[in-house]
């Protein structure tokens, strides 16, 4: 009786290998019998992020330049962000860092891309039930918090080293955040204001359109937002299973104590962070002009 | 029956958990105190049976509780009644399908809230426009369309502002003039007024009954404010608790109120204003005095007859033709009445 209290009651060391080997073993066949089916399905999303860091690489890095400073000004309308990401970009250049950095922008941006376009769907198909919100909540709870070589051990199984399971890494990661804050935004819009949309008769597309997301849009900002910055945080992680970029020097640094240039990569990483950050900050500031009563926009 | 454009017939609304087995024990009889106490369900409107004439600003008068939000929800259904049928124009609108009832709302009735619900991100012209917007017309002739009615409301030189930026007074402006851009024959306003400062809402009053003159909508006005009832109300019906205990013009609802409660309620009314030569009358066809029309209001009867000698006034119809005579003295019973209402103890619960 006292050997119950003191021992606990485990599995049998045998049954428990068993246990482990027929998930594994189920695994391995599965992966043998799915595994390139799988891979031809995220050819398309392969073959765009190729392109689009060949792109990035072969276009000359003035005109590369000239282009995010246009689109931080299109975006935040400011010169001074515009001049800084000239400035930062022209010393990420002068340091030897250029084609990791378009490498890693190329990343980020598919990533992003694909999160959005996954996410925001998501996210406005949960404000529209409880049920759907009940169970992609704890989904989304798994995806932010579980170690990341943990799910990583079975993309790779099935995938190999490469590009794809590293944007999956970045995407699992990353994409909670503009999930959560679609549908809380949508959740969160003026009950009045909807009320008032269906008094004039609008329907579902009218009022998702015309009234829903635009109302949302400062939650879906800061969603977009906290995506970025999140798959920008997985950029060492991908560098480990084979993806080019600003972390694979980090990666280096790390193996071999380089402090210069563990610290050069990582404040590049710092440096995309804040412009993407302050880009879009501006443009979703901009969106909401005249809604804080400001009279002279 | 046959001539009202808006009739609501044996309407209930029963809030809380089953209200279809809560509605029965409510036609079997069952109070409203034992309904909530028994099953906690609340009866939201108990057997409202109103009919509006076209044309008619009908004003649904009651304090906050009484149902009267819930009431006006139900003309447009956008709160969906227990049992009960609105007819309008010999539709009954609760067995309309989706498509139906949002035809209904985009073409038929417009709706102007308490608390706006002007889209934010859009500005003044954009939000006049929303109803057509979604009536599927095209942004540049919606544009046309509204100015007539940014220009009826007063509006004009705003069209760029944003409802954040303009006071509430003018953020109601919008209100209204979205409702009457969509040319809906209806116009619901739900306390469309209230949260106005009184000499804003004043002025809120007259815009509306100007463009009442002009339009001759139908118009369901919800209201707590009895001033505001009787001044723009061509007929008021009381909600109390969900029912209507008095349905009448402004002059009935003065000289005939119904039950204490509603005397309680008319005692502060200024009577010489809301009532009218033509309710205090006494008949006669010779012309005594100096001739007023029979909707003159008795503050102003008062004025004519203090100036004149004669002591009285002669009533006349519309034609010119005489009808009628008011003494001094009538005038001032009239009046007086309500001081001596004071002094009666009110009785009800």
């Amino acid at each position: 009786m006292l050997e119950f209290f003191e021992e606990f009651p485990e599995m049998s060391r045998v049954s428990l290998r068993d246990f482990k080997k027929v998930i594994d073993s189920a695994f391995r066949s599965f992966s043998r019998n799915n595994g390139e089916t799988i891979e031809s399905f995220f050819d398309p999303i392969l073959w765009f992020l190729i392109w689009f860091e060949k792109l990035l690489l072969n276009t000359p890095w003035p005109i590369i330049i000239l282009v995010v400073a246009g689109l931080c000004y299109l975006g935040a309308r400011s010169w001074k962000l515009s001049l800084g990401s000239v400035l930062t970009f022209t010393l990420i250049g002068y340091l030897g860092m250029w084609q990791d950095t378009m490498s890693t922008m190329a990343l980020i941006s598919v990533a992003t891309l694909l999160c959005i376009s996954i996410g925001i769907p998501l996210g406005v198909w949960m404000a529209r039930s409880d049920r759907v919100q009940s169970f992609v909540m704890p989904i989304l709870d798994v995806m932010q918090t579980i170690p990341i070589f943990v799910y990583l051990l079975p993309v790779l199984m099935l995938l190999g080293i490469g590009k794809v399971p590293g944007l999956i890494a970045v995407c699992v990661y990353a994409m909670p955040p503009i999930v959560r804050l679609t549908n809380l935004g949508i959740r969160l819009v003026d009950k009045d204001v909807l009320e008032a949309a269906d008094a004039f008769g609008a329907d579902k597309k009218q009022r998702l359109l015309g009234v829903q997301i635009p109302l949302a849009l400062p939650n879906i900002f800061a969603g977009v937002n906290q995506t970025i910055m999140m798959a920008l945080a997985m950029v060492v992680i991908a560098s480990m299973i084979g993806v080019r970029g600003l972390g694979i020097p980090v990666l280096q640094a790390i193996q071999n104590q380089y402090l210069a240039l563990g610290l050069m990569n990582g404040l590049a990483i710092v440096a995309l962070a804040i412009i993407f950050d302050r880009v879009l900050q501006g443009y979703g500031k901009r969106l909401q002009k005249g809604r804080e009563g400001n009279k002279n926009d | 029956m046959t001539d009202s454009k808006i009739s609501i017939k044996g309407l209930y609304k029963v809030f809380g958990d089953r209200p279809n087995d809560a509605i029965q024990n409510i036609l079997n009889g069952m109070s409203k105190e034992q309904l909530l106490n028994k099953h906690g369900n609340i009866l939201g409107l108990n057997n409202i049976n109103i009919d509006v004439p076209a044309k008619q600003l009908h004003v649904i008068m009651g304090l906050s509780g009484s149902g009267k939000s819930t009431l006006i929800r139900h003309i447009n259904r956008l709160i969906e009644p227990t049992i009960g049928k609105v007819i309008i124009d010999g539709n009954n609108i609760m067995e309309m399908s989706k498509e139906e009832l949002r035809e209904f709302r985009r073409h038929k009735a417009s709706m102007v809230f308490q608390k706006f619900g002007l889209l934010p991100h859009r500005n003044v012209v954009q939000n006049v426009s929303y109803g057509l917007l979604v009536q599927g017309v095209d942004e540049g002739e919606a544009k046309e369309r509204t100015k007539v009615w940014i220009d009826k409301v007063g509006l004009t030189g705003f069209e760029k502002y944003y409802p954040a930026q303009l006071s509430g007074g003018m953020q109601q402006r919008v209100g209204l003039a979205r409702a009457l851009a969509t040319d809906a024959e209806i116009l619901l306003m739900d306390e469309a007024f209230s949260a106005l400062d009184p000499l804003i809402r004043t002025n809120m009053q007259d815009i509306l009954l100007g463009l009442q003159k002009e339009l001759h909508k139908t118009i369901i006005f919800i209201t707590h404010d009895l001033d505001e009832a009787l001044r723009l109300g061509d007929e008021i019906s009381f909600l109390r608790d969900g029912k209507v205990i008095q349905r009448g013009n402004p002059q009935d609802i003065i000289l005939r109120p119904a039950d204490d409660y509603i005397n309680d309620f008319i005692k502060d009314i200024n009577r010489g204003r809301v009532l009218k030569v033509s309710s205090i009358m006494e008949k006669e066809t010779m012309t005594l005095g100096p001739k007023i029309i029979s909707s003159t209001s008795i503050e102003e009867a008062l004025q004519i007859i203090v100036s004149s000698n004669k002591g009285l006034v002669t009533v006349v119809d519309a034609k010119g033709k005489t009808i009628g005579k008011v003494t001094l003295e009538n005038a001032i019973t009239s009046i007086a009445r309500s001081s001596r209402d004071k002094l009666k103890k009110p009785n009800y619960k």
